[in-house]
């Protein structure tokens, strides 16, 4: 198609679209509701993904050494521990720490601080807070602080317990909490956009339907495929174009109400997100709506255009 | 011009049919087909256009076979035969000047030739001062005399009008006869299809009746005689 042609059909897109009233608001309506569904996908996947990481976060399993344990070989058995391809970060409290700590945690407490002195000596033992990188990947880095690999090197305990055996149910439960979550959340997505997709393609459908008696026409005064389809292609891809601007304008107060009524319900403000991703929503839901109008026209014209 | 060998058509589901139809429509005739509804006149309009292709025989226009041409060459075809229709077949959502230019777009001429052009053909069949308005807000003759104008605005080599004064009062269809013979009389082929009597005696020229897919007249200076 040469450029005149372009342009002529880009411009009879327009009239059609100007010219078709009702058809041209149902049909944006619809692509509306579907751009809005996913912008409310995208939304609640944030909201999700936010709170796992938080949950994700609050995971983790601690190391206590034995009050015999020499601070050399714990130290060398920190740095194979934080070596290990499964784990985030480790954080190392030696006795002193802890004891310190323990002391400022209870400093209104003087009973208890009396009796600490009464001991003489330190009976806290030094311990390391492991961070894994999944949730997924915590019972391999307990079957490795169980194995013969932390002995000392005279092959003495220096472990003292792990407390991951002991939260080993609660761990779990959220392990498979978080990944049916994410299943969950992408089945939804698939689920929902396929159906708003399918309503789009069959809107877009109908409203070439009632256009068939033309398209007829326009083949008997002899134009061609490409220049009959054009118009309705760039009708498509109008209808995404209102749509996804109609939609971005539609969660501005949806989001403000979301962030100031649900923030702390949902952990994640709605308004800072939605500002702070503006661009980036819009762009994909831009590409989403043109796709969609362009793609249900070119397929739905694709049956009149054939005989 | 327009050959028709042999040809016979015939539908699964519909008792409209051909049988051995052998036509010859010569360069600048004015054809009348004639004949009782269902006796095949718009079938033969359908295969010159390659609308439908025929259960055996061939048609052809000069020494194309319509019927082996591919999608893109049919679309070429079509665009050499200006077309009428009962029912206008007109774009309801352009106006009449946009109407006229589609066809125009169509055959790819350019914007200073339709610019030019289409008023004209506007002026020639009256309804210049109907541009810019939308076939719903004309009347059944103004709507043929568009069809017309659209029809002849890329000077095709035959102009086919099927049943063109079907939905017209006799003063409308005087004038749609008219402007046929004159369209006629500048050297273009004419074919109408009608069951119209005064339609086919005021244009007093060849007449093919048709009768259940036959013909079974063919004269040169012809009657309505069914």
């Amino acid at each position: 198609m040469n450029k005149t042609n372009i342009k002529r059909v880009i411009r009879s897109g327009f009239l059609n679209f100007s010219r078709s009233g009702i058809i041209s608001a149902a049909s944006v309506l619809v692509v509306t509701v579907t751009l809005s569904v996913i912008t409310f996908l995208i939304l609640l996947n944030a909201t999700l993904r936010f709170t796992l990481d938080q949950i994700e976060e609050k995971v983790d399993i601690t190391v206590y050494y034995t009050l015999s344990a020499q601070e050399s070989e714990i130290l060398a058995l920190n740095d194979v521990i934080s070596s290990l391809p499964e784990v985030d970060s480790v954080e190392y409290v030696s006795r002193e720490t802890a004891l310190e700590e323990f002391r400022q945690r209870h400093k209104d407490d003087y009973l208890t601080l009396q009796a600490l002195d009464e001991l003489g000596e330190n009976p806290l033992s030094a311990s390391l807070n492991i961070r894994a990188k999944e949730t997924s990947q915590y019972e391999g880095i307990a079957n490795f602080l169980k194995s013969d690999d932390v002995l000392a090197s005279d092959g003495s305990q220096i472990i003292d317990k792990v407390n991951y055996f002991q939260n080993k149910l609660v761990i779990d439960r959220l392990s498979n909490i978080i990944s049916s979550a994410r299943n969950i959340g992408v089945l939804i997505t698939i689920l929902l956009s396929v159906v708003s997709v399918m309503i789009t393609f069959t809107t877009i459908s109908l409203t070439i339907y009632f256009s068939k008696e033309e398209i007829g026409v326009m083949r008997l005064v002899g134009a061609e495929n490409m220049y009959i389809r054009g118009p309705f292609i760039t009708e498509g891809a109008i209808y995404g174009v209102i749509s996804s601007v109609i939609t971005m304008i539609l969660f501005i107060p949806i989001t403000i109400w979301l962030g100031r009524t649900m923030t702390y319900f949902l952990g994640i403000n709605m308004w800072d997100y939605y500002r702070g991703h503006f661009v980036g929503i819009f762009i994909l839901i831009l590409i989403i709506g043109v796709a969609l109008g362009t793609a249900a026209s070119l397929f739905a014209i694709r049956k009149y255009l054939k005989k | 011009m327009i050959y028709f060998n042999n040809v016979t058509k015939k539908y699964p589901s519909s008792p409209a049919s051909l049988e051995e139809i052998n036509l010859t429509i010569n360069k600048g005739e004015f054809v009348s087909i004639v004949g009782h509804s269902g006796a095949g006149k718009t079938t033969i309009v359908k295969l010159i256009l390659a609308e439908e292709k025929p259960t055996d025989g061939e048609v052809f226009f000069e020494s194309i076979n319509v019927h082996h041409l591919n999608r893109k060459e049919i679309t070429k075809h079509r665009r050499r035969i200006g077309t009428v229709f009962q029912d206008f077949r007109l774009l309801g959502n352009k106006t009449a000047y946009e109407n006229i230019a589609f066809a125009m777009e169509a055959a790819g001429k350019s914007d200073d030739e339709i610019s030019s052009d289409v008023p004209n053909v506007l002026e020639l069949v009256d309804l210049r001062d109907k541009m810019h308005h939308f076939p719903s807000q004309m009347s059944g003759g103004e709507k043929q005399r568009l069809a017309i104008a659209r029809a002849i605005i890329n000077q095709p080599e035959v102009v086919i009008a099927d049943e063109p004064t079907g939905n017209l009062d006799p003063i409308n269809t005087y004038e749609i006869v008219q402007i046929l013979k004159k369209i006629n009389d500048l050297g273009t082929t004419v074919i109408i299809t009608t069951h119209n009597k005064g339609v086919v005696e005021s244009v007093g020229k060849r007449v093919v009746t048709l009768e259940k897919g036959k013909i079974i007249r063919d004269e040169i200076d012809g009657k309505y005689v069914i």
